[in-house]
């Protein structure tokens, strides 16, 4: 299989600061990549990275094999804030991006129908296909948090690109949209690159996971979590293997944490 | 119990305000001259009823032309510099020590340049009412959430685009709200106006009923300015409500809310 997406001793600074550095990363085409780290690890320089919106320091980021130099539209993108625009209904929410990519923008009154179907499909396998006319303040967190993944996706984009798209959720639907998420991929075959806090989370959806240093990041190490089937479930928490992994990654992450530096207090009489 | 006093009060109150000032002229016998009683205002406005309506229509003629144009001229500048970071850093210190020049300073330079009457005003109350336009669009526009911004960047979106698709609609209940606070600046701005240079105009109307000591008269024409600017405030906040209701949902207070 080849990478979709390389990254070769890359390095990213704002300024004098350096997000990351000596980072290398590579993901299969067809493959579910997670990224994990302690917080300001530099995760969301890796999406800007990755998508083209900020060019790399030094270093290279190939994307289908080739150096990119902007914004490549093979990608969608999602975020922990679903970001619906609250005029539009959730099918116009999830047509957007058919509004504005090439050259789907130029074919958009011609092929409306066919857009709509489009969208409704996605809609269908989210389970909001009879929410497609409401406005997003009809609708709760996670069904938001849904549509914005069918907006990501309906462009038909070869790498999907996900920054906490769970973050913001209670425990039960987080979970519940993992698994909508799972079957999506499965379904639709595309890349996607995972960054996220939830360890279990990233070993539940990912094929791979790469656990980032702290500022500036580079990749510390990488997890195969290919030996959990497909598609998981309730049987692969209760796996013994994806709880030790659970544990690997957490010491992990701790080990690269900055320590937080907690002062004994101070005892109470003596001055 | 409650909702039926929520529903009186926008009447109940003035009301009781104005009886409270009839009996404060009557009980201390305070001269028409200093402070007409609100019967006195009343029977000055249905004696005066033709002359007030030759001034007033003056007004809302001019304060409604320079409106119009502000709101023009408001949006689009509002568009530029809240979508252009050079635009923004070049313009923004202009207009804000434009905005502190006081108004009344220039009517006097604007009737050397276009004579006493109709321009000044009309120029006056588009001096007055762009600015919150402006401030307020330029608002809806730079605050454009980043994450949404990179989405559609991410998909070859251009500034023109976003701008489009996200900043516009975005920054339309922003335009609206601002444009309750600019219709009553515009009022402002004409009526300076014809109080300083002109033969026509509610300000002119009472500039020349204040010389001949016809208080009541002046009241008068503060009480139609006021109905005025009430009517207009309440005409764009329906148009708000009608435009952008996606923003305002669920705001059961305010006129017209």
């Amino acid at each position: 299989m080849k990478n979709l997406v390389e990254l070769i001793d890359v390095s990213l600074s704002y300024g004098k600061t350096p997000a990351v550095s000596g980072l290398n990363m590579k993901v299969e085409e067809g493959s579910f990549a997670a990224v994990v780290g302690p917080s300001g690890c530099g995760k969301s320089s890796l999406m800007k990275l990755v998508t083209g919106l900020m060019p790399a320091t030094t270093g290279a980021v190939l994307v289908d094999q080739h150096e990119i130099s902007g914004p490549v539209s093979i990608v969608g993108m999602a975020f922990q804030n679903p970001n619906l625009l609250p005029w539009r209904t959730t099918l116009e929410n999830v047509l957007l991006p058919l509004e504005v990519v090439r050259p789907e923008r130029h074919q958009f009154r011609a092929k409306k129908q066919e857009f709509v179907d489009r969208a409704m499909d996605l809609l269908r396998i989210v389970g909001l296909e009879s929410f497609a006319s409401h406005y997003p303040w009809q609708l709760s967190g996670g069904m938001q948090q849904r549509v914005s993944l069918c907006r990501s996706l309906i462009h038909q984009p070869r790498l999907l690109m996900l920054d906490e798209p769970f973050g913001a959720l209670d425990a039960f639907t987080r979970e519940e949209l993992w698994d909508v998420l799972q079957a999506i991929w499965l379904e639709r075959q595309f890349t996607a690159i995972l960054v996220t806090h939830d360890l279990r989370e990233a070993l539940y959806l990912a094929d791979s996971v790469h656990v980032m240093s702290n500022r500036p990041g580079r990749v510390v190490r990488t997890v195969d979590t290919s030996a959990f089937s497909r598609p998981r479930g309730e049987q692969t928490f209760l796996d013994p293997a994806f709880n030790a992994n659970v544990m690997d990654l957490r010491s992990d992450i701790r080990s690269q944490r900055m320590p937080i530096e907690i002062a004994p207090a101070k005892p109470a009489g003596k001055a | 119990m409650m909702s039926m006093l929520e529903r009186v009060g926008p009447v109940a109150l003035p009301v009781i305000l104005l009886v409270l000032w009839e009996l404060a002229c009557k009980a201390f016998d305070i001269p028409p001259f200093v402070l007409p009683s609100p019967t006195m205002i009343a029977a000055a406005l249905y004696e005066n009823a033709y002359i007030i309506w030759f001034h007033s229509s003056q007004t809302l003629l001019t304060t409604v032309i320079g409106f119009a144009v502000a709101v023009g001229f408001g949006a689009v500048l509002g568009v530029l510099v809240g979508s252009s970071r050079l635009a923004y850093t070049s313009l923004y210190p202009l207009l804000v020590g434009f905005n502190s020049v006081p108004k009344v300073a220039i009517v006097p330079i604007l009737v050397v340049w276009f004579g006493i009457g109709t321009i000044p005003a009309v120029i006056t109350a588009f001096m007055l009412s762009f600015f919150p336009i402006a401030v307020n669009v330029a608002t809806g526009l730079a605050t454009i959430e980043t994450d949404l911004r990179d989405v559609l960047r991410s998909l070859g979106a251009s500034q023109l685009d976003i701008v489009r698709k996200v900043g516009i609609p975005r920054s339309m209940p922003y335009l609206f709200a601002s444009l309750k606070i600019s219709i009553t600046l515009a009022f402002v701005g004409s009526v300076i106006s014809e109080t300083l240079a002109s033969n026509r105009g509610i300000g002119t109307l009472m500039t020349q009923a204040s010389a001949n000591f016809r208080i009541p008269l002046v009241f008068a024409g503060l009480v139609v300015i006021a109905l005025m600017g009430v009517l207009m405030y309440m005409i764009f906040a329906f148009i708000e409500r009608r435009m952008t209701g996606w923003a305002t949902r669920g705001a059961t207070f305010g006129i017209g809310g």
